[in-house]
């Protein structure tokens, strides 16, 4: 038991000290590895733990990303106050999606998020958002400089950022998770006819958690859309709506911990994909995730958790 | 050793002092035996038909290292995918820059991706040269001295159609079909531009289509339904193609004007229909390699001895892997005038300083020209017309105003 | 007014062109539903793989027919394969996992694609004649042929399950695999048979697709979108559904274009769909599965 309390203190930690430890490049891949963190986590608490499957969360990711950047750079405002506005716009917008999904079950869902997921771009570039958006051109965005005084480099300093946002959503996440309404989401999820006898109501669970999952995943969008100074209509499209499925199903469904295995993973393993192959970079990728599935159904979240059980039930057995 | 030091520095002294022949000068990414460039590309994705350019610049710098590279220096171009996804090219180009630490960034392709990364290299002041991508914003040597674009804008051109249809058909009624992007919107911007007020009225009809969709034959019957007599074809080859197509099976025979894009013969015109293309209009600057007319060119035969011998995976019948040949011989030109001084500062120099240089596989005539004040390299282009076999070119050579 | 309904018509006939592509895609999708109850997301890619053997074949001289039987038989032992292989690797995992397998294919298959053959786009013959039929601007020889032959394996499929007893077989072991096993059905090898008769509807669909679309390894990209909106619409267990809603789908597609514009048309279209699920959300001919406590 005390391993699983000093864990998460070790990495922090370790968090902590790496922006110094490493070059700015690489401080910008590790603050975007946090970035998908939380959209992961975002999307795990609506598919993994409530059990809506959505193909389309990178629609969620970029009315984060656009408010961000449509607040930042048409009406100039800070870059700290821009992250909950974005924050609050997408769970709004996740929970009026919510509603009308409610009539939808497994398959028809994934449609209906895949639908939003591939119009996303298109409402984007719409003549009409154009002043706002920037149509198809785009919207640059400048750097936050770090406060004055402190000795960090912008990329560090935005890396502190998105960690004490991620740290704060990882944090409230698990015990919404492990409390009344994280129980309401799995029994929905496995027994959702039992749910109901039990007084569960299901319509306000599933659009709540729509909601929230849609917040933070915009939460995430907007400090990506920092991080990366720009953001673009066809940068959102079904690709990363794809990529994030695949980021929880490999970090591990209904955990809080595969959000970080699934963001290591998507950053990351498209590069060394292309170190392996150059012609053919995505077969590499391809094979990769069938391997994963094959050895690791449960996700990474899901072998690791397995590890730690054996070593605390060998400690136990001494 | 002093001495020896003190007779070198005499005759240095004495003999004429050509800057750039003497004194070696480094900049990152340089060195006495390597010069490196960096590059991102989209080899997947949706624009990976593209990433056939990154590859023909790999084989033709491996054919010039064969034969003693740049100045005895070799180049190693280190091109790095990028999927086509901006954030992709900003996390593939700051790798470039901070950690393989090149000399500069060569031909990275893609609109959206080069404007992610458009202030951090100018702020870095790495050289961002010929920008693979049409928008017109690359020329500004004024806020962004460090960035050089090089194909002709898309802008450009639709001002070129509409400058021409003004002239010689102020009547027409144009329908428009445009890939509902960057590029096609800065086409048709730059059409609007060059009707100007007046003209304005002469656009009957406009319908975009996402790179998604199947088919455009839903758009191209829209515009024939508007009673167009003029169609402006912005699309990329596969419907550019689909388009030429079905126009012609409907029945509908309008002054067919294609974008640059979309003129290959061997990748657009002859999927479509050699009969069904013949009387298209467009605008070259290049050559088509499966135009006959260049079939016995020497430097044609040059251009196809060498993707036989260094890119036998690549089309010939691509367009594309000429327009990567004549940017490499570019890049390969400004490099031979550095000679020693291989600085960021004086690369950039040289290649805001180049003086009619004739590609020989550009359009006869046409020079590539660039100053400190004027970024824009292609600043001429020729309308032509296709036989049913060949583009022919018509009328002068055209300039374009930036 | 006789102008714009002659518009409007000509949209709704190309409509239905169209439409013929997305119901061919959404039968394979439906095939491999109704053997295995999941939606194989890479049956587009499968099917662009098949059509650019074909076009090998092509190439290398085969005559037409010989091609696309070959190709449609080696779609089949492909999609054998791939089930017995790795699907099968798979098939105690939870569904999501199953899901990546899917994306994993589609994106080795697209990849592979693109390395082998370019991405140049193809020409693709097609076996009927280049003529329109009786001259008419409307609608191409071609693309009557593949609706024409879209139906026929619409009514081969029907057939197969309504009146064989294999049909049958493989129907129960998709609902219910052990009760399946109990009675004797070689529950493995109806998957297996499942996706291969998908890789060869899918073949057949991409061989007819190709001519008109232009064969590139990103062919079938968008038409999956739609293919998988016209087979939820039609009801995901109704092999007649879904070719009715990739008609459906087509001419609303085209409808939506002209009369509001193309730059919302993905979106609208896409809004309607979706729509018609909310209120019937089992599709327009799905059965609604009644679950018992």
């Amino acid at each position: 038991m005390k391993l699983q309390r000093f864990l998460p203190i070790v990495l922090i930690v370790l968090a902590c000290a790496m922006p110094f430890l490493v070059s700015n490049y690489r401080v910008f891949q590790l603050t975007m590895v946090l970035v998908y963190a939380i959209a992961l986590l975002g999307l795990n608490m609506l598919t993994g733990f409530n059990g809506q499957i959505s193909l389309g969360h990178g629609a969620f990711y970029a009315i984060g990303a656009y408010t961000a950047a449509v607040l930042m750079d048409r009406f100039g405002l800070p870059y700290w106050a821009v992250v909950p506005v974005a924050g609050a716009v997408c769970g709004l917008a996740g929970f009026l999606f919510g509603l009308p999904a409610l009539r939808l079950e497994g398959l028809y869902l994934s449609l209906a998020t895949f639908a939003l997921g591939v119009a996303m771009p298109q409402i984007l570039k719409y003549k009409g958002l154009e002043h706002w958006t920037g149509g198809a051109m785009g919207v640059t965005l400048t750097k936050p400089d770090p406060p004055e005084g402190l000795p960090l480099s912008q990329d560090q300093w935005l890396y502190f950022v998105v960690l004490a946002w991620l740290l704060v959503l990882f944090w409230l996440g698990a015990n919404l998770l492990e409390g009344r309404i994280g129980r309401a989401m799995v029994a929905i999820r496995d027994q959702p006819i039992a749910a109901r006898a039990m007084g569960v109501d299901t319509a306000r669970v599933k659009t709540l958690t729509f909601g929230i999952s849609a917040l933070y995943t915009g939460i995430a969008g907007a400090l990506g859309a920092i991080a990366v100074q720009f953001v673009s209509p066809d940068a959102f499209g079904v690709f990363l709506s794809i990529s994030l499925l695949v980021g929880i199903v490999v970090g591990g469904l209904a955990s809080v911990s595969g959000a970080i295995y699934g963001a290591l993973f998507i950053q990351f393993v498209p590069s060394v994909a292309e170190q392996v192959s150059k012609s053919a970079p995505w077969a590499i990728y391809g094979l990769l995730l069938i391997v994963f599935m094959v050895l690791m159904p449960g996700g990474v979240a899901g072998v690791v958790r397995a590890l730690l059980a054996r070593v605390v039930d060998r400690k136990r057995r001494r | 050793m002093k001495r020896r030091t003190l007779l070198l520095g005499a005759t240095a002294l004495g003999s004429t002092p050509t800057w750039s022949q003497g004194a070696k000068k480094y900049g990152p990414g340089a060195s006495d035996t390597e010069i490196k460039l960096g590059q991102t590309m989209a080899y997947s994705g949706p624009a990976s038909a593209y990433g056939t350019i990154g590859k023909l610049h790999t084989a033709y710098f491996r054919m010039l290292n064969e034969q003693g590279g740049v100045n005895g220096r070799r180049i190693n171009l280190i091109s790095l995918d990028d999927g086509y996804s901006p954030p992709k090219t900003v996390e593939q180009v700051r790798r470039l820059v901070e950690q393989d630490e090149v000399l500069a960034l060569f031909q990275t392709l893609g609109t959206a991706g080069n404007s992610a990364i458009h202030k951090y290299v100018n702020a870095k002041k790495v050289p961002h040269l010929f920008v693979a991508s049409g928008a017109s914003k690359w020329a500004d040597p004024k806020n962004f001295p460090w960035t050089l674009g090089f194909n002709l804008s898309y802008r450009a051109e639709g001002q070129i159609y509409a400058r021409y249809l003004v002239k010689s058909r102020p009547a027409a009624k144009i329908a428009v079909l445009y890939q509902n992007d960057d590029f096609g919107k800065d086409m048709l911007n730059g059409l609007k531009d060059g009707l100007g007020a007046a003209g304005a009225k002469m656009i009957v009809a406009e319908a975009s289509y996402e790179v998604t969709d199947p088919t455009v034959d839903s758009q191209v019957l829209t515009l024939q339904g508007s009673g167009a007599d003029t169609f402006i074809n912005i699309a990329t080859p596969k419907f550019a193609a689909q388009a030429i197509r079905k126009a012609w099976d409907s029945g509908w025979k309008p002054l067919h004007i294609v974008n640059n894009v979309g003129t290959s013969v061997g990748t657009v015109l002859t999927p479509a229909g050699l009969d069904k293309s013949t009387g298209l209009l467009t605008l070259q600057y290049y050559r088509d390699p499966n135009d006959p007319q260049w079939k016995d060119d020497p430097h044609m035969l040059e251009w196809r001895a060498f993707m036989g011998r260094y890119y036998r995976e690549g089309d010939p019948r691509d367009a594309s892997n000429l327009y990567a040949y004549l940017t490499a011989q570019t890049m390969v030109h400004i490099l031979k005038a550095c000679g020693n001084d291989l600085t960021r500062e004086n690369l950039m120099r040289q290649a805001t300083s180049i003086k009619a240089l004739k590609l020989p596989l550009m359009l006869p005539g046409l020079t590539l020209n660039s100053s400190p004040s004027d970024y824009v390299l292609v600043k001429q282009a020729q309308l032509s017309r296709f036989t049913g076999s060949r583009w022919e070119g018509f009328g002068e050579v055209l300039s374009t105003v930036g | 007014m006789t102008a714009m309904g002659g518009m409007l018509l000509h949209q709704i006939i190309a409509g239905l062109a169209t439409g013929g592509i997305y119901a061919s895609v959404a039968l394979a999708l439906v095939m491999i539903y109704q053997a295995t109850h999941l939606v194989n997301f890479a049956q587009g890619e499968l099917a662009m793989f098949a059509t650019y053997i074909c076009w090998s074949l092509l190439q290398a001289g085969v005559p037409y027919w010989a091609a696309f039987f070959i190709t449609a038989a080696g779609a089949f032992v492909l999609g054998v394969l791939v089930e017995r292989l790795i699907v099968r690797l798979v098939e105690d995992a939870p569904v999501l996992a199953v899901v990546i397998v899917f994306i994993g294919l589609l994106v080795i298959f697209n990849s592979l694609a693109g390395w082998i053959f370019g991405y140049a786009i193809q020409p693709f013959p097609s076996p009927f004649p280049a003529q329109p039929p009786f001259g008419n601007a409307y609608v191409s020889s071609h693309e009557l042929g593949s609706i024409a032959i879209t139906l026929v394996l619409l009514a081969m499929l029907f057939v197969f399950f309504r009146f064989t007893s294999l049909g049958l077989a493989m129907r129960a072991a998709a609902q219910n695999p052990q009760s399946s096993r109990l009675v004797g059905i070689r529950v493995g090898w109806m998957l297996a048979l499942g996706w291969g008769l998908a890789g060869a509807i899918g073949a057949v669909a991409g061989m007819m697709i190709a001519p008109t679309v232009f064969l590139e390894p990103n062919m079938m990209s968008g038409i999956l979108l739609y293919a998988f909106a016209a087979a939820l619409l039609g009801g995901i267990d109704s092999p007649g559904g879904a070719v009715l809603g990739g008609f459906i789908v087509g001419v609303l597609e085209n409808i939506v274009g002209a009369l509001l514009g193309t730059e919302l048309k993905l979106t609208v279209a896409l809004v309607l769909i979706v729509g018609v699920l909310v209120i019937r959300p089992a599709g327009l001919f799905g059965k609604v599965h009644v679950t018992r406590v």
